[in-house]
């Protein structure tokens, strides 16, 4: 139900990008300006329905990436990207910097190799801290606090805006989306891939698998096998009220263990405070449920971090699926069959690193085809905290989430367009209705009026008497 | 309209109850909604009992909350809908926002009247996936009512407050069979005879249990419950998460009026006034839910108070905080007592109960009891007690000397 979507943007392309996630969508862009002609394949309703759906939403230096890593490159390099490009694409920044704390005699006494990591890795500014140090930086912090650094280039970023503005701008400059369009199958003939989905047959020169959770069956599906596993990891968040935000200035990070980056609390970039996420392995790919328990264990974590949580409000709670693998590295790899790149297991950084990933992408593609020489950079909408909002300007239609602040022009703007969605999902990543305090009890009525018909999923059947 | 002298935020019984009656005595007042309509919370409660107490007539939700409005505006209130109040300043200056961008309004005195929402699935962290088809009443009420619309065939009911119930009649208005009602405590919230509703609509009530998980990725494809017999799944469609109810402070967050944290809403004095006296407030804003009628007249003894603001004739701003000094008193309104003048709108307390209680209710003052009453009571169920004119300066506190 993507109207946007059509059928005749044609079957036949230089790139083909398997998968709209944050990696997809950056991918799209990359190829896109450097003169390919590329298409985006989406199995789902709307974009960014995999692992790009619930992170925590951080921008990372790379402070404390494997040394030498390829992930470590691309989040370097993603990150300096964003800072580059987000102006011009209207994303926003909250420079909150963040402080890794020790709570134990054990994790303080890592705190010296991680400050040499951190160097190692070329993040040059981090400061040790002292445990009163910490508390006068952050008066909210528990006195249980031990010691700390401070890494100030960590900073928030809206989980959502970043991908939806990398594939807007691939889609401004020539690139076509096709959602509700799974890819089953592959065949590669002369210097082309026939790719058989859901939608029919599309082919291209080059293949990029950036399937996230599914990256190991697109392997498969596309070239026979796979060379890794997905071992999805769950993560579940705790999001309080935005009474708390004013409790912690900096993204507060414990001292990572070789499995996680472990529980964070910090500001999100519309304004609430989260605490998350866990690390749990599962098999099923799509489901992640919540779970009372372990959601209340969070706000017991949170409570011992800053103890002048408790009592606020929760706002909402979420979890998201991690594509990790065996192995801690980014499985991109490109000898796997000919013009066919897998791009997998972006882990657990792939928000901070997606813009950089693409670029090391097209530096392995060796293609050479002339990049853009002007292209065109669309602006999204700033839902976020860091700048003004639509509320705030004329003609936004009036208020339709109260809570948020969203707009019915907002609304309507989500609907449509190049990158109209199709999903309550993708309305809500894009605009926030319904996410706020009341989680819909005012706005839901005035939504499901708004979005009849709109819908791949409806929110209600239609009018009875 | 010239500069009014009073702002009204919110056009629910509260709000219009005290508009009319202000509008009535002469005043200038603007009522300023968010909403597209007028009327607040009864616009899409299509069932009875409304409008007793101010028509003495039996009538719809949506029929009264227009009566109200005409009567508002027959009286001489100005309304405007789709005008959002973002923040307030002190001394009565209210920043709104509308089509045209954001303004800023002053008035000599703004009534808050904002009314309560129900607690959302995620603040009573139910767990499982985030399927659409998760309702609160009031959601289930709007697509119901004002849009004609079935959110769903089949869903359970968590929940067993009286707003449960409305939900039951909203699900029997669209033809939905909900297939259960759920309520974690032993026995239902609200006055038992709220029972039959359920009994006739064939829906079972199951007390001691609760949601564990909601499943399904994009609409609900079933619950799993938790019950005294184990767990248990139902092949739902959708959840109605009902009651909890809670002021809706969002103005008061981030402003310079104090808040009262077992209330949720603002402290206010005897009179309604904030801790900024520029500011009033009404409704179920202050303390969770009352009866339309209720806060109509609430708004309507306000509307006096603000009378005599206006020509300077209330006491100065004081009194002493009262502090809940027992573990099953909720909440109390107001939470700041002065002495006491007849013709207070507040000159009773207002209680609640956090767990079921049964002895003296008794306001304490210096060792002295001031005023005491016989309490044989559950949660949600309305409790008060006349406050006293004479009163000392030392700490005010309310307790229970509970029989067990
Ligand atoms: C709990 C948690 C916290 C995180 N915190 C951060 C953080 O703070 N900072 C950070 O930088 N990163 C963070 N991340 C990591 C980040 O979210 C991921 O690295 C990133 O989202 C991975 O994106 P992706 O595009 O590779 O995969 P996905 O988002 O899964 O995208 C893959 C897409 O491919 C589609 N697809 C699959 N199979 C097919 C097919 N056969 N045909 C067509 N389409 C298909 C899927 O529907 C999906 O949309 C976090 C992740 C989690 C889970
Ligand atoms: C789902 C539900 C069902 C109920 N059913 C019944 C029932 O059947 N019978 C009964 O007697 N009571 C019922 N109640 C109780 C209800 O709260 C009262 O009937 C009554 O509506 C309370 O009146 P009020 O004026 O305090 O608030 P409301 O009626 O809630 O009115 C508040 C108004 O303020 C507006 N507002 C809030 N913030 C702003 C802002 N920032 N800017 C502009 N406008 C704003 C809102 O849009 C709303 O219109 C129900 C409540 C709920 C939540």
């Amino acid at each position: 139900m993507n109207l946007a979507d059509h059928p005749d943007k044609g079957t036949s392309f230089d790139v083909a990008v398997i998968g709209a996630g944050v990696v997809g969508a950056a991918l799209a862009r990359a190829f896109t300006l450097a003169g390919a002609r590329v298409v985006v394949l989406e199995k789902a309703v709307d974009v960014l329905d995999g692992a790009s759906k619930g992170n925590s939403a951080i921008l990372h230096t790379g402070f404390d990436a494997p040394e030498a890593s390829v992930e470590l490159a691309c989040i370097r390099e993603g990150y300096a990207l964003y800072h580059d490009i987000r102006d011009r694409l209207g994303l926003p920044l909250v420079r909150a910097g963040a402080m890794v704390l020790a709570w134990t005699e054990e994790e303080e006494a890592g705190l010296p190799a991680l400050i040499a990591q951190a160097t190692a890795n070329g993040v040059l500014d981090v400061q040790p801290l002292t445990g009163p140090e910490a508390q006068t930086l952050e008066p909210a912090l528990s006195r249980a606090v031990r010691a700390g650094f401070q890494v100030p280039g960590e900073h928030l970023i809206d989980p959502w805006s970043a991908a939806h503005g990398y594939l807007l701008q691939a889609l401004a400059n020539g690139a076509v989306l096709k959602r509700q369009t799974e890819v089953l199958a592959g065949r590669r003939s002369g210097d082309r891939w026939h790719l058989a989905t859901t939608t029919g047959d599309v082919s291209a020169n080059l293949v990029i698998n950036a399937a996230g959770l599914w990256g190991d069956e697109v392997d498969r599906r596309v070239t026979g096998e796979s060379w890794f596993t997905i071992r999805p990891r769950k993560g579940q968040f705790v999001v309080y009220d935005k009474t708390a935000a004013a409790l912690a200035g900096h993204i507060l990070l414990p001292v990572p263990t070789k499995i996680t980056k472990g529980i964070v609390v910090c500001r999100t970039a519309f304004g609430n405070l989260l605490v998350g996420p866990t690390a749990e392995e599962q098999d099923d790919r799509e489901h992640a449920p919540v779970e009372r328990p372990t959601l209340q264990a969070l706000m017991r974590r949170g409570e011992e971090i800053l103890p002048a949580l408790a009592g606020h409000e929760v706002t909402a709670v979420y979890a998201g699926l991690r594509p990790a693998t065996e192995e801690k590295e980014y499985r991109i790899r490109t000898d796997l069959a000919p013009g066919y790149i897998c791009v997998g297991g972006i882990r657990s950084t792939g928000l901070s690193a997606a813009l950089g990933i693409a670029e090391h992408v097209v530096r392995l593609a060796e293609r050479s085809h002339t990049p853009i020489a002007d292209p065109v950079w669309p602006r999204m909408t700033n839902i976020s905290v860091d700048g003004a909002r639509d509320w705030q300007c004329p003609g936004h239609g009036g208020i339709v989430c109260h809570c948020e602040l969203v707009t019915r022009r907002e609304i309507e703007a989500a609907l449509t367009g190049p990158l109209a969605t199709g999903s309550l999902a993708g309305l809500k990543r894009r605009t926030r209705v319904t996410m706020g305090r009341c989680q819909g009890f005012y706005c839901t009525a005035e939504l499901a009026r708004m979005t009849e018909g709109r819908l791949a999923q409806p929110m209600a059947e239609p009018p009875h008497d | 309209m010239t500069e009014p002298e009073v702002i009204v935020i919110g056009s629910g019984p509260a709000g219009l109850g005290a508009a009319t009656a202000l509008a009535q005595a002469g005043r200038r007042v603007l009522v300023l909604e968010r909403e597209t309509q007028a009327g607040g919370i009864p616009r899409h409660c299509g069932h009875y009992p409304f409008g007793m107490r101010e028509f003495q007539r039996l009538l719809r939700g949506p029929d009264y909350a227009a009566r109200l409005t005409d009567a508002a505006r027959a009286a001489g209130v100005t309304i405007r809908t789709r005008t959002t109040v973002t923040s307030l300043q002190p001394g009565g200056v209210v920043e709104i926002t509308d089509d045209a961008g954001p303004s800023a309004l002053t008035a000599k005195v703004v009534l808050m009247a904002t009314g309560v929402r129900e607690t959302s699935r995620a603040a009573r962290l139910i767990g499982g996936e985030k399927p659409g088809g998760v309702l609160s009443t009031g959601a289930l009420q709007g697509m119901v009512y004002l849009n004609r619309q079935r959110p769903f065939r089949q869903p359970v009911i968590l929940g067993s407050e009286l707003v449960a119930f409305s939900a039951l009649l909203t699900c029997r208005h669209a033809g939905i069979r909900p297939l259960a009602m759920i309520e974690p405590a032993s026995r239902i919230t609200t006055r038992t005879s709220a029972r039959w509703l359920a009994a006739a609509m064939r829906v079972p009530i199951l007390l001691h249990s609760d949601i564990a998980a909601i499943h399904g990725r994009t609409r609900v494809d079933g619950v799993t419950l938790a019950t005294p017999a184990g767990q248990r799944d139902l092949p739902a469609d959708g959840v109605i998460v009902s009651g909890g109810f809670r002021p809706d402070a969002a103005l008061l967050v981030g402003s310079h009026l104090q808040i009262d944290a077992a209330s949720g809403g603002p402290v206010i004095d005897r009179w309604g006034r904030l801790s900024d006296p520029a500011y009033f407030a009404c409704g179920n804003l202050l303390r969770g839910v009352e009866t339309a009628g209720w806060c109509w007249s609430e708004g309507r003894r306000v509307a006096q108070a603000i009378l005599a603001a206006l020509q300077d004739h209330l006491p100065e701003p004081g009194g002493v905080r009262l502090s809940l000094a027992h573990p099953a008193l909720r909440l109390a309104v107001p939470q700041v007592v002065g002495a006491g003048a007849s013709g207070s709108p507040y000159d009773r307390l207002q209680v609640r109960l956090s767990r079921p209680a049964k002895g003296q209710l008794r306001l304490m003052q210096d060792g002295r009891i001031l005023a005491a009453t016989r309490i044989d009571s559950r949660p949600e169920r309305r409790l008060s007690l006349l406050l006293p004119h004479k009163l000392g300066h030392g700490p005010l506190t309310l307790t229970i000397d509970e029989k067990t």
